[in-house]
């Protein structure tokens, strides 16, 4: 009998976004860029990030909860930022 | 007194402070590559302005987990002192070694110019050198300067005055007006509660030598010395 360790790819879609407290000079830039070019009905923009990981992991779980730890500890600055992701297994 | 100026890729202000530190106050001064680990013969660490890594995700994030920073932190801990300039308090706010953070500018520009800054406290090794609420011009130079926190850490850093310069007009008023970037009750510098660690928008080094043609910068590294007895 054969002892198999089965790991699973999985693919992370991640948007970061700014706090709706946090200003974003940017998105207010681009909506004023859109309303120039006749997009008057926008009333707001918010620019934020978006990362593709692509990880291997037990299962979902695991995979779930170690980006959880990538988005806290690196990919997202709490203090401004808010993240979810989407995972899909490859 | 040993000065320690850390070197990231992407710094680009560790020369004008090792000029300050060793060309005109004669302190031994040693660059530290950020893959160094030991700053067991420095007594102050600075964290130099510039582009850390190139800036990417934030600035300062990826700068946190080298592992001069992790050393760093280690001195912090320990009380030490710890200065970080426009990139180096970026950074000491990724490190969660300072509170808050810095995003970028309310008017988008990046900014190159000299601001008047109000000096709250000068009961600090930092700025001992200056009177409270005199008005200093130091320069700035920065992208993302502007200085974010809740509601919470704001509070918590007015009631123990953590506050140490804060952008002004020329009469050392706070002025919506005076502030340059957008700074939450226009915070330019703050320390931690323990007052070991000093972060700050503006640049010291860039005002320390009269050839640059103001010095008002150079009380903060005369300060420190006049501290040394103390902090080496």
């Amino acid at each position: 009998m054969t002892n198999t360790v089965v790991t699973q790819k999985y693919h992370a879609q991640i948007y970061v976004t700014l706090r709706p407290s946090v200003l974003d000079p940017a998105g207010t830039a681009v909506k004023s860029g859109l309303s120039h070019l006749g997009y008057t009905n926008v009333d707001q923009v918010r620019i934020g990030k978006y990362v593709e990981v692509t990880l291997t992991a037990d299962d979902e779980t695991a995979a779930r909860q170690q980006l959880d730890r990538i988005c806290d500890e690196l990919l997202a600055n709490p203090v401004i930022e808010n993240y979810r992701f989407d995972l899909t297994s490859v | 007194m040993k000065f320690g100026v850390i070197v990231f890729p992407g710094s680009n202000c560790d020369r004008d402070l090792v000029w300050v530190t060793q060309g005109i106050l004669n302190q031994p001064t040693r660059l530290i590559w950020h893959e160094e680990s030991d700053l067991s013969d420095i007594d102050i660490v600075v964290i130099p302005g510039g582009f850390s890594y190139g800036d990417y995700l934030r600035c300062g994030a990826i700068a946190r987990f080298s592992p001069v920073m992790q050393s760093t932190i280690h001195h912090a801990r320990a009380g030490k002192p710890v200065l970080g300039v426009c990139n180096g308090f970026q950074v000491l706010t990724e490190a969660g070694l300072l509170p808050g953070a810095l995003v970028r500018n309310r008017n988008l520009n990046f900014i190159c110019d000299r601001a008047p800054l109000r000096v709250e406290r000068n009961d600090l090794f930092w700025t001992q050198g200056y009177e409270k609420g005199q008005v200093i011009t130091i320069p700035i130079a920065h992208g993302e300067g502007s200085y974010y926190a809740d509601a919470t850490t704001l509070k918590e850093l007015e009631d123990n005055e953590q506050v140490i310069f804060r952008y002004c007009d020329a009469q050392g008023n706070p002025s919506p007006e005076s502030n340059p970037n957008g700074s939450l009750h226009n915070i330019a510098g703050i320390c931690n509660r323990q007052g070991n660690v000093l972060g700050m928008m503006p640049h010291p080094e860039r005002a320390a030598d009269e050839a640059l043609g103001c010095v008002d910068g150079m009380a903060l590294f005369e300060g420190l010395l006049r501290a040394m007895p103390a902090l080496a």
